[in-house]
């Protein structure tokens, strides 16, 4: 209820009218994050898009989804109590006989090795592959419909949560200036003179890597990319009259940076979150590098960084590294274009 | 004989927008001063700037231009160029952003003569010491090096003025030469001014707000409102019978002395000592060897309902002075507001006193946080210092922006959406909303014309009688201080020269220093 009231206060206000109205003006910034949704909603459900397993199963008058629960093969009549494999034309022909299968649009998941391929992996997109197999008979699509998920929501948390440690030590040492910002700038330098590769292999070994500890390495040096940008423009900012008169009014320290300097810093940060995100995207490529140590995400989990890796690997095979290519840019440009949007909203200057 | 300068129905719009200047005409005989009057807005910069066709690209300029009876008006670039700093030459307002931060004086004044006349390095530099003497620059020898930076407000100046003359034009064109410089050096600026004028027999066309300026500097006087030239006459005529009435009105506006408000016998604000020293560090070890003293020791009393008017040039430490006395600096001396120590205060404590002191800056384009609404900006105060319902709130507010003459239905509008005026009121409202007892004005009328300056002026009278308020009203405008303050306070480097009740001071100043700043004024 509170919830509820908050937002219905929140849509009413004609400020945030306004800029929601200005955000839907930058049309091409408003179809982008239709569109980014649409495709990001889509890779949340991937399991029904793309899967060697059946969706639904009606089996002796009885529904049954391969999705929720393991069967075994004794339950469809089969010799043995192993888990059913449904790519296996016995087992198929024996729910078929007494029942239907519903298959997903694409009959691979992430990890499906496609046995019937006629020709040596990675084979060229046919009707069956869409986009072609990797170098280990792998559907190209399943996985880049896996992989954009996994990668997606790495990036997502990754830039989200360096952008926030970027900004908040930015804004530090550029309000404070003096000696925080001297010592905050050399141990910048100093970090960032670090040998990454080398910690993350250190690190990686200490602890079995999974997706939060790859990200908590990762973030340990993609926070720096906001610091200097929103430092400058806090160190222009904490002069200006307006701060002072915040300052008059008896504001504190937070509440003058927070409300004050940050929304004037917010363009720049804004136009580089794009950025901070493909580099997401990109750093588990840096990470795959680390793959044939055992490092990086557990062996053969799909992300776009993988299918780079298999792009660059496979030259020969175009439709891998074009496939890679295309979903990057693609995701890149909608982002910027969003990007550009919110920048609008959230300029009281732009006319409508 | 024709004239030097002739406009004929010059039309001015931007894009697609509507006409900023609307038809004027225009004629300026050679050896004549032209002085183009209007508020801001008015069209009178954009007038002067098509005649040398230095308007951004998206402006359409239509009409007639005619220099010597040669046509100007949308030449081709070449010819334009030829023109600009040879035949017509420019002198703008602000000195400091007009001049190339990287290059020294003689490289400035010497590339104009490079470009016109083609002069050998030492042929400039015989000119350019010629130039500067002219402009009355001490030592030229050893200023040809200096950068913009290492010179005061009117060397700067000074030094534009230079530049502009360096290719003797007939026509000068001052945009608001002065209006950037402190009232001794305006003096000095216009003096000089109007002396090289008739020593080289140029024709000025003097652009400004300021009619004490107009009124000892012009032959001929053109007033502008809204892009159109409304009146056209001698100098004397004009002063002495305006036709127009917006004339009237602008000469009306001149600040004149009121009724003020009682002011009552318990004292709000007392300083003693205030000292503002600035350290000045040197070597590796940032040993401290000197200070800069803006505030050097300066005390004063304030009583309930009082106005203070503090004066003087910039640099003089009067800003300084009042955000000590706010603790918005760092200060030595004692500060009591209401028995309370202020300078004994930790930052919490001060946080909380802060309802009762606010304070108005001068610029009112920078004073207002760009990214809020004006709601936002008035309330925020509010939220820190009361606990009040949201729709509390909305009525405090709407109820500060209808005091200071606005409309309450605004609130939800940017600040860049208002005029400079409009925005000052602004800011008094998010002082105001906070019922304080004493104000601090830092110059909070020196950035408006003159006509919305006298409206302020009003407007704080009405409030201080209305509220009870104490004001610290600092300019460095004595007709406005003297218009609003009960007692006056001269500061000059950071030292009060003299204090006193208002009119016995502006009536007979005992220091040698203010009475230059009372003659500098042209009061």
């Amino acid at each position: 209820m509170g919830l509820v009231t908050q937002w219905q206060r929140i849509k009413a206000s004609p400020i945030n009218q306004r800029r929601w109205s200005q955000f839907r003006a930058n049309k091409r910034g408003y179809w982008s994050l239709w569109l980014f949704l649409a495709l990001f909603l889509l890779s949340l459900v991937a399991e029904l898009i793309a899967n060697d397993e059946p969706l639904l199963i009606h089996y002796q008058d009885r529904w049954m989804s391969p999705l929720m629960n393991a069967y075994s093969e004794l339950d469809f009549g089969g010799d043995f109590d192993i888990p059913a494999d449904y790519r296996d034309p016995y087992i198929v022909d024996l729910i078929e006989a007494e029942g239907r299968l519903y298959w997903a649009p694409v009959r691979f998941s992430y990890d499906t090795i496609n046995f019937d391929l006629t020709e040596p992996a990675p084979s060229p997109p046919t009707s069956v592959n869409w986009l072609g197999t990797d170098d280990q008979g792998r559907d190209v699509f399943a996985r880049l419909i896996y992989g954009f998920r996994i990668s997606v929501l790495f990036a997502l948390v990754l830039a989200t949560s360096s952008s926030v440690i970027g900004v908040a030590a930015g804004a530090m040492q550029g309000y404070f200036g003096g000696r925080i910002d001297l010592l905050g700038q050399r141990f910048i330098e100093v970090w960032s003179g670090m040998p990454q590769m080398f910690l993350l292999i250190i690190l990686s070994s200490l602890v079995q890597p999974n997706f939060w500890w790859l990200l908590g390495i990762l973030l340990l040096f993609s926070w720096m990319a906001l610091v200097d940008v929103v430092r400058a423009e806090f160190l222009r900012g904490r002069n200006l009259e307006y701060v002072k008169a915040a300052r008059a009014l008896g504001l504190g320290d937070v509440a003058i940076m927070a409300r004050h300097i940050l929304p004037n810093a917010m363009i720049a940060t804004v136009t580089f979150l794009p950025f901070i995100f493909i580099g997401g995207l990109t750093a588990l490529t840096a990470l795959t590098a680390l793959d044939y140590l055992g490092f990086g995400l557990p062996p053969g989990s799909p992300s776009l960084g993988e299918m780079v890796a298999q792009g660059k690997n496979n030259l020969q095979a175009p439709w891998l590294g074009l496939t890679a290519f295309f979903s990057m840019s693609g995701i890149l440009v909608l982002l910027v274009f969003i990007g550009e949007a919110a920048r609008d909203a959230f300029d009281p200057r732009k006319r409508m | 004989m024709s004239a030097l300068l002739e406009i004929n129905d010059l039309r001015v719009r931007f894009g697609d927008g509507d006409e900023v200047v609307k038809g004027v005409n225009l004629a300026l005989n050679s050896g004549e001063v032209l002085a183009l009057v209007g508020e801001s807005g008015s069209g009178k910069s954009v007038t002067a700037l098509s005649v040398l066709s230095l308007l951004e690209h998206s402006a359409k300029v239509e009409g007639d231009i005619r220099l010597d009876g040669e046509a100007i008006l949308n030449q081709p670039k070449e010819i334009m160029r030829a023109l600009r700093g040879d035949k017509v030459a420019m002198v703008f307002q602000e000195p400091l952003t007009s001049l190339n931060p990287l290059h020294s004086v003689e490289k400035q004044i010497a590339e104009i003569l490079f470009i016109h006349r083609g002069l050998a390095r030492k042929q400039a530099r015989e000119r350019v010491l010629e130039l500067l003497e002219l402009v009355g620059i001490p030592e030229p020898e050893k200023r040809l090096g200096a950068y913009p930076h290492e010179l005061s407000g009117g060397q700067r100046q000074r030094v534009m003025i230079a530049m502009a003359l360096a290719n003797e034009p007939k026509l000068l064109i001052a945009d608001e030469p002065t209006t950037a410089l402190d009232v001794t050096i305006q003096r000095q600026i216009l003096d000089l001014l109007r002396e090289l004028q008739q020593r080289l027999d140029m024709a000025m066309l003097l652009i400004t707000h300021d009619l004490n300026v107009v009124r000892h500097y012009a032959d001929r006087v053109a007033v502008m409102r809204h892009g159109e030239l409304l009146e056209e006459q001698t100098c004397q005529q004009l002063f002495a019978n305006p036709q127009h009435p917006y004339t009237q009105e602008l000469l009306d506006a001149e600040p004149k002395r009121g009724e003020l408000p009682d002011m009552q016998p318990q004292t709000i604000l007392t300083a003693d000592d205030v000292k503002v020293w600035f350290p000045i560090k040197q070597g590796i070890l940032q040993r401290t060897v000197d200070h800069i003293k803006a505030v050097d020791g300066v005390s004063l009393s304030l009583n309930q309902g009082e106005t203070l008017g503090i004066v003087g040039e910039s640099g003089s430490g009067k800003s300084t002075l009042a955000q000590a006395l706010l603790r918005l600096l760092d200060s030595e001396g004692e500060i009591h507001f209401e028995e309370q120590p202020l300078h004994s205060y930790n930052s919490n404590q001060m946080r909380r006193m802060r309802q009762q002191l606010q304070i108005v800056f001068q610029d009112p384009f920078s004073s207002l946080s760009p990214r809020m609404s004006v709601f936002e900006i008035i309330a925020e105060g509010l939220r820190l210092h009361s606990e009040l319902s949201e729709n509390e709130l909305v009525e405090r507010v709407n109820q500060a922006l209808v005091d200071v003459g606005l409309s309450a239905d605004l609130s939800h509008r940017y600040p860049h959406e208002f005029s400079g005026g409009q925005r000052q009121r602004i800011s008094l409202a998010r002082a105001l909303v906070l019922k304080p007892k004493l104000l601090v004005l830092d110059e909070p009328t020196s950035a408006l014309d003159r006509s919305v300056q006298s409206q302020l002026l009003e407007l704080l009278l009405e409030l201080q009688q209305k509220y009870n308020l104490s004001y610290l009203f600092i300019s460095h405008d004595l007709s406005v201080v003297r218009a609003l303050s009960h007692r006056v306070m001269v500061m000059q480097h950071g030292v009060v020269v003299e204090q006193g009740d208002t009119e016995q001071l502006f009536a007979a100043p005992q220091q040698e220093y203010t009475r230059r700043l009372l003659q500098a004024a042209l009061i």
